[in-house]
């Protein structure tokens, strides 16, 4: 038993799970508020990174007001997805807008290789690059501000929702949609609105993510890997989220752990989420912390 | 479901149940089907190789696209690894007809083998709809994929599999215009199977999950076994056409079967339009034709504009996103709905309505 390995992978696993909780928050944000499952949050999340790296690297600007150029493109982009796309199908069904979502991410898939590139490119230095000694273990500082970070944008998520006029609107929205219209609460706002909240998020874990390794298109898989993750905490619980993030996060490395130590099958690291999201259905279909989507006829 | 007008011939009354459930509703309608056939069949004798492996690779999409059909369009469940079902199919058939089993009987066992398959995987989606199913076939498509990669004595692992050449009696089917028979065979096979079984109760019980399940269990279908039916009549096919698949390339990769074909199929279907039969071949012929059609465009435009030419390759993806989305927003009920409100709208000619 290698104990030292199993923290490092431990910790490894806690600051990925941490940037999974935020992109699967993302994702719980826009169906909770607008019922649409959105396939290309991984597509949102690898744009936000390649527009700030455009705007560092080929237009020379300070990261910082690049990073903040970058946010507010996402906003836009994220409105604009919303008004153009989501809007026309309202009342459609589920697969109709299963698959909307799903070929903005093939375009935006395409897209992207087209303009950056296929190859992961590095951030210029931005942060050094040292490691700081915690409690015996090496975490590097590009890590542990992606921790602090994820952290702070999970703090700013949890005062929006508690207090701020525009969360609560959109929990009224979201708790139920005709009586919340009846508030005065313009329902077609909430849903730009969330849709510009989950891709100005999703843009900056993006950032984050390129900062702490590189942006490549194949970053996009983060997408996919929210799944698990939303399973896990019910796809309608922002606390479930992060929850399932960090779990699927630690389980990844912990699968790694046990495969490259004892069992030697490979490849355990990216498989064994889905295995736990079909157990996980089949015992709760609603995920831990989902509410039951109960009929009566 | 919009009005769609449907003028039948005058004279024509449905006097019994038994009359208005035929396969195919008019005369005309049976011989434009068996013209069709007749006229594809005869194809080799006109077309070289490169309208024959469009011909073929039409039939094979389409025989998948029609399992996804009745899983997706006719019961309502989602699955977003059909991709791997038809994957499952090429390895399955590579394999038994490895182990000394004529290719012809190894297709159908194939089908059979991804029926199985595509049973445990319905497991799970019978207790789950809507979003939650989707995202569980999602991960099915990711569970198969990595067994691809990793069964070498079913798969060959990543170095992939062999597959061999199909033979009827010693007459070996080898080239574009023989193997074009087979797969025209399945094809007929596969659609009038599924056309019939929408006459048939089970079609209707599946129908009726569709619409509303808590009435269909209401009225003693069991949603279970219905769904999970279901999963099988659709992987059973998608098992046919991976093998098919297989035989006609001679050689079956674990590449080829990503996220990115089960999408695929999902648009053939929306783009042929969900629930129809015919819909699924229509779609099948549009999201093979649509990338190749952009690549010419592409390349026409590259001649003005230089810079388009190295995007031809993200182009052809780009069609293909932008035509689901482009169907969604414009045209859900699909081509089969284009289709017959165009033949309304000659036939009622001057008249609209």
């Amino acid at each position: 038993m290698n104990t030292s390995l199993l923290i490092q992978l431990l910790v490894n696993g806690v600051i990925v799970g941490m940037l999974y909780g935020i992109v699967a928050m993302c994702f719980v944000l826009i169906y909770k508020s607008t019922q649409v499952v959105n396939f290309a949050q991984g597509e949102f999340v690898v744009l936000g990174a390649w527009v700030c790296l455009a705007l560092v690297v080929n237009m020379g600007l300070p990261f910082w007001l690049a990073f903040l150029f970058s946010l507010v493109f996402m906003m836009v982009f994220g409105i604009l997805v919303q008004v153009v796309l989501l809007r026309p199908l309202l009342g459609e069904p589920v697969i109709s807008v299963i698959m909307a979502t799903i070929g903005l991410s093939i375009f935006m898939q395409a897209t992207m290789n087209w303009i950056f590139g296929n190859n992961a490119v590095r951030f210029p230095q931005v942060f050094d690059r040292g490691t700081v000694e915690i409690a015996g273990l090496n975490v590097e500082t590009a890590y542990l501000m992606s921790f602090v970070l994820s952290l702070v944008v999970m703090g700013l998520f949890f005062w929006f929702f508690q207090y701020s006029r525009w969360g609560l609107a959109m929990r009224a929205t979201a708790y139920n949609q005709q009586i919340a219209q009846s508030l005065g609460i313009s329902v077609g706002r909430v849903f730009a609105m969330a849709w510009a909240i989950s891709a100005v998020v999703s843009g900056i874990a993006g950032v984050v993510i390129g900062l702490v390794s590189a942006v490549s298109n194949s970053l996009a898989i983060i997408g996919i890997k929210v799944f698990p993750a939303v399973i896990v905490g019910g796809l309608d619980s922002i606390v479930g989220a992060i929850i399932g993030g960090l779990t699927i996060g630690i389980l990844e490395n912990l699968a790694e752990f046990v495969d490259g130590q004892y069992l030697h099958i490979g490849n355990m690291y990216s498989v064994a989420p889905f295995y736990v999201l079909l157990i996980i259905l089949m015992i709760k279909p609603y995920g831990l912390l989902g509410t039951p989507d109960i009929e009566r006829v | 479901m919009a009005h769609v007008p449907n003028p039948r011939p005058t004279g024509d009354f449905r006097a019994t149940y038994a009359a208005d459930r035929t396969l195919f509703r008019t005369r005309n309608e049976t011989m434009a089907v068996l013209a069709g056939v007749v006229l594809v069949a005869l194809c080799p004798l006109v077309f070289g190789g490169y309208v024959l492996s469009q011909l073929i690779m039409i039939g094979i999409y389409g025989i998948a696209a029609l399992g996804l059909n009745v899983l997706t369009g006719m019961t309502g469940q989602i699955s977003l690894g059909h991709g791997a079902f038809f994957g499952f199919g090429a390895f399955a058939s590579a394999w038994i007809s490895g182990n000394g089993i004529p290719v012809l009987i190894a297709i159908p066992l194939a089908g059979l083998m991804t029926m199985a398959v595509g049973m445990i995987f319905g497991i799970p989606a019978a207790r789950l709809k809507g979003l939650y199913l989707a995202i569980a076939t999602l991960a099915s498509q990711y569970i198969l994929q990595d067994f691809f990669a990793r069964a070498d004595w079913f798969t060959g692992g990543t170095y992939g599999s062999l597959a061999e050449t199909a033979s009827f009696f010693g007459f070996q089917l080898n080239s574009d215009a023989r193997y074009l028979y087979l797969v025209l065979f399945w094809v007929v096979i596969a659609f009038v199977a599924v056309a019939n079984l929408a006459r048939t109760r089970d079609g209707r019980a599946l129908v009726a999950v569709r619409d509303h399940y808590l009435s269909a269990e209401i009225m003693g279908i069991n949603l279970t076994r219905y769904r999970i039916l279901s999963f099988g009549i659709s992987s059973f096919f998608a098992g046919i056409a991976g093998a098919l698949y297989g035989h006609y390339l001679g050689f079956v990769s674990a590449e080829g079967f990503t996220i990115l074909l089960s999408i695929e199929f999902l648009a053939m279907i929306i783009i042929g339009g969900l629930g129809s039969v015919s819909g699924s071949l229509l779609g099948a012929a549009f999201i093979l034709l649509l990338p190749q059609a952009m690549e010419v465009f592409a390349n026409g435009v590259a001649t003005v504009v230089p810079a388009i030419a190295q995007g031809t390759a993200y182009i052809k993806q780009m069609s293909v996103g932008a035509a689901i989305i482009l169907f969604l927003v414009l045209e859900p009920q699909g081509l089969v709905h284009r289709w017959r409100m165009t033949r309304a709208s000659w036939k009622l000619f001057p008249f609209s309505h």
